[in-house]
């Protein structure tokens, strides 16, 4: 049984990762050509907007099937094995990680699984935090944010492997200022089939982590679910289902801040961003659907790989170890 | 029996009805404009065979060796292909600042003052953000 399941998985998930890591290898051979080659050499401009919309798609599969948003898979895999500068790739990313949480962000919030109350208190912190972070990484220089990048990253993976989730974490007394804001609620549990009822604490601790979180989403054009969803759930103490989905909605609005410094800076090169935010999403449409057959716990396994690998890239290319 | 299942509110609601709509709208709109844009009927500001020597450079190197536009400084230039995809660009990163201003009448109504102040601060921070003014002086 245990067999035929993984023999199930890897069914799905090799080509994937077997198309990726060609993908990647030559992207990344043809990316380190220096730059008098590249002049002479150059390949059909098409050729890169197209490579990003395949390596997107393929992107978004994985993201849904490893429980990640593509985001933060995005900005260290396409700034090191891409031939686009950081900020454009920062930019790019941040777009699309603003697409995927806007166009998940209606259907969270109907099923009242986002929560608006939760939400845009720490919204208000993260995405003025952003516009500085954005700020911050645009003046440094590029050396010092692809290792800033590469070091956040390698955190993140700890902060994937060693954080603990809590379904429906206990609250004994809700804090004044939650009580104040009225940061409360109701939803219906599913699994339980019964609503259940929530509150949340310590919520001035957590605004202090959405500044930190909001700079590091700016600077980075990372989205900040790893981040939002332990600090709502086992800080706060919000149930599971509600961080999640608030996490989402949350991204949709810090992301938007920190996306129009970009903007206005230039930094915006649509034959970047389209094939990009097109193929995130009609890939992580197939996730969802292969989701639904599979249940690929490996996969997440191959993603914190991943993630670690184009970390490690990130840092060593930022410290001028591997150009 | 399973109980009744809990409702959003009705700001909840007007958020996601409002957001759907526009985010898709978006969306669809910069996937026609890129089209536009691809097709080559327009004329563009960056050339597609520079741009893959200009996407390697800083974006103020890019900024200042193409003469490509900041700020708010692509709409005078919509009529270039490369420009079209900004209108698509621009409303993405504006739906948060037009579902705020959809819900801030309905606290209003409730006479929720905590949320009225939230959303007012929010849609400032946005607006100034989507101005340009913290971004100016600089490539």
């Amino acid at each position: 049984m245990m067999l035929r399941r993984s023999a199930g998985i890897l069914k799905f998930i090799l080509p994937i990762i077997v198309v990726s890591i060609l993908i990647l290898t030559v992207f990344d051979a043809s990316a380190s050509e220096p730059p008098t080659t590249v002049e002479t050499t150059q390949s059909p401009w098409w050729v890169w907007p197209l490579g990003l919309f395949v390596f997107t798609f393929i992107l978004g599969i994985v993201a849904v099937l490893g429980g990640v948003g593509g985001g933060v898979l995005f900005v260290p895999i396409v700034s090191g094995f891409f031939p686009f500068h950081l900020d454009f790739v920062r930019a790019t990313g941040l777009l699309v990680a603003l697409s995927t949480a806007l166009s998940a962000g209606p259907g969270l919030l109907k099923r009242n699984l986002a929560s608006l109350r939760l939400a845009m208190p720490m919204a208000l912190i993260a995405s003025t935090s952003s516009i500085f972070g954005a700020m911050i990484g645009l003046a440094l220089p590029t050396n010092v944010v692809q290792t800033l990048l590469g070091a956040t990253i390698i955190m993140i993976v700890f902060i994937m492997l060693s954080a603990k989730k809590s379904e429906f974490p206990s609250v004994d007394k809700p804090d004044a200022l939650s009580r104040a804001l009225g940061i409360m609620g109701v939803y219906y549990e599913e699994s339980l089939g019964k609503n259940v009822e929530w509150h949340v604490h310590r919520t001035p601790v957590a605004l202090f982590f959405f500044v930190v979180i909001g700079v590091m989403a700016g600077m980075f054009g990372l989205g900040a679910g790893w981040a939002n969803v332990p600090v709502l759930n086992l800080l706060m103490g919000a149930p599971l289902k509600v961080s999640v989905a608030s996490s989402v909605f949350l991204l949709s609005i810090t992301d938007s801040a920190a996306a129009w410094v970009f903007i206005n800076k230039g930094a915006v090169i649509p034959l970047m961003i389209v094939p990009s935010i097109v193929g995130v999403m009609l890939g992580s449409r197939i996730g969802v659907k292969i989701l639904a057959r599979v249940k690929p716990k490996a996969v997440k396994w191959i993603v914190i790989g991943l993630l670690f690998l184009s970390g490690l890239k990130a840092l060593l290319k930022g410290l001028g170890i591997w150009t | 029996m399973a109980e009744e299942k809990a409702k959003a509110s009705e700001e909840q609601l007007a958020y996601a009805n409002f957001l759907s709509k526009g985010t898709w709208t978006a969306l669809g709109l910069l996937v026609v404009l890129f089209i536009v844009y691809l097709s080559g009927i327009l004329p563009n500001v960056v050339d597609f065979e520079k741009i893959q020597v200009y996407w390697k450079m800083r974006s103020s190197d890019f900024i200042h060796l193409t003469n490509s536009p900041t700020g708010w400084g692509w709409l005078p230039l919509i009529n270039h292909g490369d420009m079209l995809p900004y209108i698509g660009i621009a409303l993405l990163a504006g739906m948060t600042i037009l579902s705020y201003l959809r819900i801030l009448p309905i606290f209003l109504k409730k006479k929720d003052k905590p949320f009225t102040i939230i959303v007012l601060i929010e849609l400032a921070v946005l607006l100034l953000a989507a101005s340009g003014i913290l971004t100016a002086g600089g490539h």
